[in-house]
């Protein structure tokens, strides 16, 4: 099934591929922000899981193990941020910011051994005559296990939020931290749960990038999805379900612009490298203009440190 | 008596870096009777209570809960040993439901279906209707208050602690809140119930223990001391009432045509068209319950926010469009609620502070450049005008009390003369005595001729000191009537009512 050159079902197999990071990250990051902090080093956290991942996965030869690796280094320096921000009460901005700048520098320090290195490939999983099936075969039963596990998580995460207790005392946590410390909770100690889930999310995204992805490290290979993934979690007025739209349609402009690359339209490749920022952001806009509530759905201590005063 | 007493308190004290907030204080409640803790601001009172939910630990002394050693270390541990506590600063979550926020009260919640259902039993039981459903956002103040003290009762506890519950509710919705309170202690819940307003306490309390500077200076029956015996043991001491002069009324000076606003925040109200006229020499009282409009109201009088043409005339003159310092230039000039980040920048001394509004109407100012002399002498007028109390005006806004913060701020607007102030909740959170001397000091600026807007929940304030009285409700301004022979009734049918109430009220009423 081709259309103007292009293979609709091979991009829709691919767009849910290129989508994983941003969806991983995305998610972590929601969790966070739901609790009422607001990590800008989304961005550093995920190439830190990226370089750890693949150093790990190739020491080890194991890929599972790579990707944990990943999901532990973005939480190593989740928690650096934790401690920052939550124990010192450092601003979250700034604290967030230097997060991304320190570790997108670590990280070109430790991958310098690592370039032009192969990584242990990740099988694809194999569902029988499922993965025969026209059309759905390729598009629903051709993927690795971490595109299944991404969708499973942003599911458990939906279901997480709404039906549990521990969900609702995150949420409540991040609408009202003095609330939620005169009825008892430790604000501080779910905040850092959160952060550290957060992190463990972008690592676990980060290593998709380096390990199954390109797949191989390259300095500075995240490219800017932390950030996406920060502008999907505001623009999905914090919703899980609405996060993994936000992702789809990001991966998809970005498998899409890849296709097209290859078709060999004349369209200058910088235009077409730009367009999954640019349409990304302006659907979300346009979004969140419709849903006029949506910009008004963040947590209402989002970015407040919280200190306890008596 | 021990076995008898439901909580003993002995030798209880608790000191912060540089302040003994509670020393040797002791008291016991019977089970299902109503205990007053009487005090002024910072007498205590609230840390005696925080020690109690398990907020904040002892240095020393003893409680015991039905004779047994009560230490609780948090406030999970007070909830299960049957404590609970509806909280002065609402203790709820805006985004989240009545149900959510009730289970996030409770040690185990049952599951969402089950709680609701429970929640309507218990609100028809006690006359408290709520609906589980709704988002806490877009309730009233006191139905959000209704579901801190269901989740209380959902809880089956023993000693109910209430802080301040009425401070934000109209006349009707306190009579609700009495009548729920007098069954729950003819139950034999015993009622730890903490106020100001004493003629509340003489109405609803069984027997009173009074705090001052942190220490308990006596213990009485409410109903046998008139409200003003009770006051001059809470101050230790006399203090002078209010002098309310006759004033006659000159020209107009504000007029308010028509004013129509959108709200400011997500869950605030839009004004609806305004309309006001105060003359000189008149003071007008808007009152209303919290969230009514007050702070847009003074924002947009002030020049804060702008409003369309010829909706706002100052002295005959349009100043729709002004901002404050154009107004203050015209000889309005107004206090906002909000002491700290509002009235005045926390961390600037009270010189500093000086210059924020007094620049336009006084010669702080030379040349472009900032008359530190000329500043510093204004700010020792305002503390020696006003007696408030602080080492100089070095000190930073935010090391004052709130009491005499409030003094200072209100002092400096009174002292540039305004033609017209308007001030909101102008004694909030202040001691009796300074609270009288505000209010006198905004007397004796109308009766120098300037037209005066206080702008206050405390109906018995207003009744005090203004001559005409409006309510702000939902954003619209009832027409004045003049506050002579306005009974409190009254004044709360024109507040709103109870919000869903009416029936019950009725029923009230004919029984």
């Amino acid at each position: 099934m081709t259309l103007g050159g292009i293979d609709i079902i091979v991009l829709i197999a691919t767009l849910m591929t290129a989508s994983t990071p941003v969806l991983l990250a995305a998610t972590g990051e929601l969790i966070a922000e739901k609790a009422g902090v607001l990590n800008l080093g989304v961005e550093g956290m995920m190439i830190m899981g990226a370089v750890g991942g693949f150093a790990a996965a190739t020491a080890t030869g194991s890929p599972v193990l790579g990707f944990l690796f990943g999901a532990v280094a973005g939480a190593v320096l989740a928690m650096v941020f934790a401690i920052l921000t939550q124990v010192f009460l450092s601003n979250q901005t700034a604290t967030g910011l230097a997060l991304t700048l320190f570790g997108l520098g670590l990280s070109a320090l430790i991958g310098k051994g690592y370039e032009g290195v192969r990584p242990p490939p990740t099988a694809k999983l194999d569902f029988g005559p499922l993965g025969d099936i026209p059309v759905l075969g390729p598009i629903f039963f051709s993927h690795d296990w971490v595109v299944y596990a991404s969708l499973v998580l942003v599911a458990l995460t939906w279901a997480f939020l709404k039906f549990t207790r521990a969900g609702l005392v995150l949420r409540a946590v991040g609408e009202s931290h003095d609330a939620a410390h005169a009825l008892g909770y430790r604000v501080i100690a779910v905040r850092i749960a959160a952060l550290a889930f957060g992190g463990a999310c972008a690592g676990f995204g980060g290593a998709y990038l380096s390990l199954v992805r390109v797949p191989q490290w390259t300095e500075g290979m995240t490219a800017g999805a932390g950030w996406i993934a920060l502008a999907i979690v505001v623009f999905a007025s914090w919703r899980p379900e609405r996060v993994l739209i936000g992702a789809y349609l990001f991966g998809g402009i970005t498998a899409l612009q890849l296709q097209l690359q290859a078709a060999g339209y004349a369209i200058p490749v910088h235009l077409l490298s730009m367009a999954p920022y640019v349409i990304t952001i302006v659907v979300l806009v346009l979004l969140s203009a419709l849903h006029r509530h949506g910009a008004q759905a963040a947590p209402a201590d989002l970015g407040r440190s919280f200190h306890a005063s008596s | 008596m021990t076995g008898t007493m439901l909580l003993e308190i002995e030798g209880l004290r608790k000191a912060y870096p540089g302040v003994v907030a509670n020393d040797n204080v002791g008291f016991a409640i019977a089970p299902g009777e109503v205990h007053a803790l009487l005090g002024e601001n910072g007498a205590g009172k609230s840390t005696l209570v925080k020690m109690i939910y398990g907020l904040v630990k002892p240095d020393a002394g003893t409680m015991r809960l039905m004779g047994a050693a009560y230490e609780p270390a948090e406030p999970r541990a007070a909830r299960a040993a049957g404590v609970a506590m509806v909280f002065q600063h609402f203790s709820l979550f805006e985004a989240l439901n009545v149900a959510e926020n009730v289970a996030l009260g409770m040690e185990n919640p049952p599951p969402m279906r089950d709680l609701a259902r429970r929640i309507r039993e218990i609100s028809n039981t006690y006359g408290l209707p709520l609906d589980p459903d709704r988002t806490v956002g877009d309730l009233s103040a006191g139905e959000r208050q209704r579901v801190e003290i269901i989740r209380c009762l959902l809880q089956d506890p023993k000693l109910l602690i209430m802080d301040e519950p009425t401070s934000v509710l109209t006349p009707q919705e306190v009579e609700i809140l009495f009548h729920t309170l007098r069954k729950l202690s003819a139950e034999g819940t015993a009622i730890l119930y903490i106020s100001h307003k004493l003629e509340e306490i003489r109405a609803l309390c069984d027997s009173a223990t009074i705090l001052r500077g942190g220490k308990v200076v006596g213990h009485c029956t409410p109903r046998e001391k008139t409200a003003r015996e009770l006051a001059e043991m809470m101050v230790g001491g006399e203090f002078a009432m209010t002098d309310r002069a006759g004033r006659s009324f000159g020209n107009p000076v504000l007029v308010v045509k028509d004013l129509n606003l959108p709200p400011m925040s997500q869950f605030g109200p839009s004004l609806k068209g305004i309309n006001l006229t105060l003359r000189a020499g008149e003071v007008l009282g808007i009152g209303g319950v919290a969230g009514n409009g007050q702070e847009e109201l003074l924002a947009t009088l002030s020049g804060e926010r702008p409003s369309e043409d010829e909706t706002v005339v100052i002295k005959g003159q349009e100043a729709s469009r002004l901002g404050p310092n154009e107004r203050r230039a015209m000889g309005l000039l107004s206090a906002p609620e909000e002491r700290l980040g509002h009235a005045a920048v926390p961390a600037m001394s009270l010189t500093e502070n000086t210059l924020l509004t007094g620049t336009i109407r006084r010669p702080l100012m030379k040349k472009g450049f900032i008359d530190m002399g000329a500043a510093k002498g204004f700010a020792e007028e305002i503390i020696k005008a006003f007696d408030v109390r602080t080492p100089g005006p070095h000190v930073a806004a935010r090391a004052l009390s709130g009491g005499n913060l409030q003094k200072y701020v209100i002092g400096r607007e009174v002292l540039q003369a305004p033609d017209v102030l308007i001030v909101n909740q102008p004694t909030w959170g202040v001691d009796a005595a300074a609270a009288a001397s505000i209010r006198q000091a905004l007397l004796d600026l109308a009766s120098k001729g300037a037209g005066v807007i206080v702008i206050s929940q405390d109906l018995d304030e207003l009744m005090e000191i203004a001559d005409n009285f409006c309510a702000l409700y939902e954003g619209r301004l009832s027409p004045p009537r003049p506050t002579e022979g306005l009974t409190i009734d009254e004044i709360g049918l024109m507040l709103g009512g109870a919000h869903g109430m009416t029936d019950v009220v009725a029923e009230e009423a004919a029984s």
